[in-house]
């Protein structure tokens, strides 16, 4: 199993990302500018600041030529995962619903979290349990997550709220403390914090973000077997 | 191109600014809001929309609003 890890001019959790899902499987780096995904069974979109994030955050890295495979592979059932800068790609792209505000309190916030799983039943969760709290890092400053009211609903009706901010963590302001969505597929998934940096006891406050890339790694491997 | 919040969508750098002006002696402010301006030179203005809608801003989250300065006939 193999992941692909987008890299973009301004992106800086690539490497990260790249570390942590090689603990699982096999990992390659895929420039920007480059739109084959070189046979790629996941792909992660990471954090950082692409394309300096001018205009909007993802705003121009979601025009990028890999972007637009990313986007044929995601239609096509592939597993994307896009953490920070990657899930306002993401959004941007509209293979989300949504869109990352800046923070209520205006100002970049780096903190480690408690989230709270809240459905477990999917392909980037599958390893965690219902309702369990996982503790990862968030550092960013356009965080805040909005929708508009019905699809917020239709969201949380069709199980799409995959992890929420747990009481008191909300420090961004996002509507209904939502951290983490899924498209109605399944198969694309965003969050704000960083799964990546909470893989090792020597470089994280936990191990939690290695659930994630875990459940993926079993997702591809019950595709392909 | 003016770009700014839509109305009912929190604008934290709005509020700062209502807050700052009062602190400088400017009573009577309400309703402060921050986007953004994009200035270009196009030959067929018809593109405006379209570029609007796709790129410069989010209509999920943004209004924006054009404003023709001039065309190549006049200048």
């Amino acid at each position: 199993m193999k992941f692909g890890v987008l890299q973009f001019p301004g992106s800086c959790d690539e490497l990260d990302a790249l570390r942590a899902a090689s603990l699982v499987g096999e990992a390659e780096l895929l420039w920007h500018g480059e739109r084959d995904l070189r046979g790629a069974d996941a792909i992660i979109v990471p954090g950082g600041f692409s394309y300096g994030d001018y205009l909007r955050a993802g705003a121009i890295a979601r025009f990028s030529p890999a972007m637009e495979s990313v986007i044929d592979f995601a239609r096509e059932g592939g597993l994307v995962l896009g953490i920070c800068n990657g899930f306002q790609v993401l959004c941007e792209a509209r293979l989300l619903p949504g869109a990352l505000l800046v923070n209520a309190n205006r100002r970049f916030t780096f903190r480690q979290l408690r989230l709270e799983v809240v459905n477990a039943d999917t392909h980037f969760t599958r390893a965690c349990s219902p309702h369990q709290l996982l503790s990862i890092p968030a550092k960013h400053s356009w965080g805040r997550y909005y929708a508009a009211e019905r699809t917020l609903q239709e969201m949380s009706e069709r199980g799409q709220v995959v992890l929420r901010y747990a009481p008191g963590e909300n420090f961004n302001g996002s509507l209904e403390d939502i951290a983490g969505v899924c498209n109605e597929a399944g198969n694309v998934f965003g969050l704000m914090p960083h799964p990546e940096h909470a893989v090792r006891e020597l470089t994280g406050a936990s191990t939690d973000g290695l659930l994630i890339f875990e459940s993926m790694r079993a997702a591809v491997g019950s595709v392909v077997a | 191109m003016l770009i700014r919040p839509k109305e009912g969508i929190l604008d934290p750098q709005g509020e700062a600014v209502e807050r700052a002006l009062p602190a400088l002696g400017f009573d009577g402010v309400a309703n402060v809001h921050v986007g953004r301006m994009v200035e270009l030179e196009v030959e067929d203005e018809h593109q405006i929309e379209p570029m609007c809608e796709k790129l410069l801003a989010n209509p999920l989250v943004e209004d924006y609003e054009i404003q023709l300065i001039g065309s190549a006939e006049t200048a």
